[in-house]
């Protein structure tokens, strides 16, 4: 089963060029790699940059900055394809982003294989 | 003593001796755990309101007992009318006395019922720590990195198999005594392995299901004096448990087992477990257990002589091994092997067994293959192994031992 890994934080707590924190995610990616169970996964720009799309009544408006404004943001994410949940869970207690802010585990909607 | 002040003390400790043996007794009569729990939550909340008024009862356990025995009662009265629900209410109501008497000790048959084989192995270690000692699903939940209502779930599921499937509440006969009890033990070490992943007992609940599963070890051996394997399990904790402060440095930094101040290992608990190695022996009924305390206690000799007996650890993981045939097992006999006969008789042995899948996400084979690659000076696979070896890990302060060694190798 395909599980995405939602890696949320408080960026204010973390500069933009903290090298000290790519190591151990370029561990933790080695070891998905090993294992044979990474699907897919990025670090996204900070949340400054985000902007956020949305039509109401046919018009179309363009906001800056993310969806919701909240302590922590969306910083990553990881898909992960393995067998169950407790799996899944497992790899993420193991997520660097676990420790530095949370990590939101999410089954993917599996669509259904056309005939 | 003031009577006001006592009883939540005193129906804390009640629940803590007398919770297990409560629902033990109660389940083995009516096979149905959950009911049981639930009669005797509502005893408890009985006790909590009426003995800070009239006292602590001659007899905790006993009024207790009678009043969770009246809740089933009136439970079966309300919703059961068929055959079955009769005989029960017979059953119950033909043993309804308020006077103290001694309640058998039937928490050892709740453990075999608990892990039976017809129980999901993930789920046994779980079921015990709810039944025997009352902890709630979340705390289990937490400790075995599942999700609280998944845990939950599956606690109800289980207990609905016990009664369901008509698991039997019996010490099982001699002839299969042996393999049912590898199940109960292996519950209590599972217990203690979730317990034993915080080691400086930073989360409370964590370090105390540890100690409850060392608990549960001493009830086994207590009621099971001459099983070989219940004492060697005992021995295997006790002797893990006594290196517990041992490592983290005061800097709550992590410290291999190799690297450990044997100063700091707690003497008596040693001596604990070598005297229940030896009574075991006595048996001369050799297992896996006491082959696994034998190896802790061929670790613990270096405080007295400086060195662990490497030459020992070879042939018990040798026996373990023919035992067990386990990758972990092989694993640490590579170890063993390359401080016997240097590094690249170790990496052999790691390479024999790299082809086993489920190694690919086990921390310490990749620590113990970098390791032996950086004492090789082989830096470009040092460090792959080390960056797997973080990736699998959960504990950053392993992480950042490991991060440690890898910069250090790439020095």
């Amino acid at each position: 089963m395909k599980y995405m890994l939602l890696l949320y934080r408080d960026e204010s707590r973390f500069t933009r060029t903290d090298n000290d924190m790519s190591a151990p995610y370029i561990a933790y990616t080695q070891a998905l790699i090993g294992a044979g169970v990474l699907a897919g996964g990025d670090r996204l720009q900070p949340v400054e940059t985000a902007s956020t799309v949305r039509q109401v009544n046919g018009e179309t408006t363009v906001l800056d900055g993310p969806y919701a404004d909240s302590k922590e943001q969306l910083g990553g994410f990881f898909i992960i394809d393995v067998p169950d949940l407790d799996s899944a869970l497992q790899w993420a207690a193991r997520c660097p982003g676990a420790t530095q802010g949370s990590v939101e585990v999410r089954p993917l909607w599996m669509m259904p294989k056309p005939a | 003593m003031e009577p006001a002040s006592l009883p939540p003390a005193a129906v804390a400790h009640v629940a803590r001796a007398s919770y297990g043996k409560l629902v033990a007794y109660l389940s083995a009569r009516t096979r149905d755990v959950a009911k049981a729990e639930d009669a005797l939550a509502q005893a408890f909340l009985e006790a909590l309101n009426r003995w800070p008024k009239s006292g602590v009862p001659e007899s905790p356990e006993a009024w207790l007992l009678t009043v969770a025995r009246r809740q089933l009662v009136d439970h079966n009265r309300r919703v059961l009318t068929a055959e079955r629900g009769r005989d029960h209410l017979l059953l119950l109501a033909e043993e309804l006395d308020d006077k103290p008497r001694d309640i058998p000790d039937e928490r050892l048959s709740l453990m075999f019922a608990c892990a039976h084989p017809a129980i999901d192995v993930r789920m046994r270690a779980p079921l015990i720590l709810q039944t025997v000692l009352g902890f709630d699903a979340a705390t289990i939940a937490q400790a075995f990195l599942v999700s609280p209502t998944t845990m939950s779930q599956r606690l109800v599921r289980a207990k609905a198999k016990i009664k369901d499937a008509g698991i039997p509440f019996r010490i099982p006969d001699r002839d299969e005594l042996p393999e049912r009890l590898d199940a109960v033990l292996a519950a209590v070490y599972a217990a203690f392995s979730a317990g034993w992943a915080d080691p400086l007992g930073v989360d409370v609940q964590r370090k105390g299901l540890a100690d409850e599963a060392i608990w549960l070890a001493r009830l086994i051996v207590e009621l099971l004096p001459k099983e070989p394997e219940a004492l060697g399990l005992l021995a295997l904790l006790l002797h893990l448990d006594a290196r517990r402060l041992a490592r983290r440095d005061e800097a709550g930094h992590f410290v291999p087992l190799m690297e450990q101040d044997p100063a700091r290992w707690q003497a008596p608990l040693i001596e604990e477990a070598d005297g229940l190695l030896r009574e075991a022996s006595r048996h001369y009924c050799i297992g896996r257990y006491q082959l696994e305390a034998a190896i802790q206690s061929a670790h613990a000799i270096r405080r007295r002589t400086g060195r662990a007996d490497w030459t020992a650890l070879e042939r018990l993981y040798d026996r373990l091994f023919d035992l067990t045939h386990s990758p972990v097992v092989a694993l640490n006999r590579a170890v063993v092997i390359a401080e016997l006969r240097g590094a690249p008789a170790g990496l052999a042995a790691l390479d024999a067994i790299a082809e086993d899948k489920r190694l690919a996400d086990y921390q310490p084979y990749w620590a113990a293959r970098a390791e032996l690659k950086a004492r090789l000076s082989d830096k470009a696979a040092a460090n792959d192994a080390y960056l797997r070896a973080i990736g699998l890990e959960s504990d950053p302060a392993v992480r950042n031992f490991l991060e440690e060694r890898r910069r250090r190798a790439l020095s």
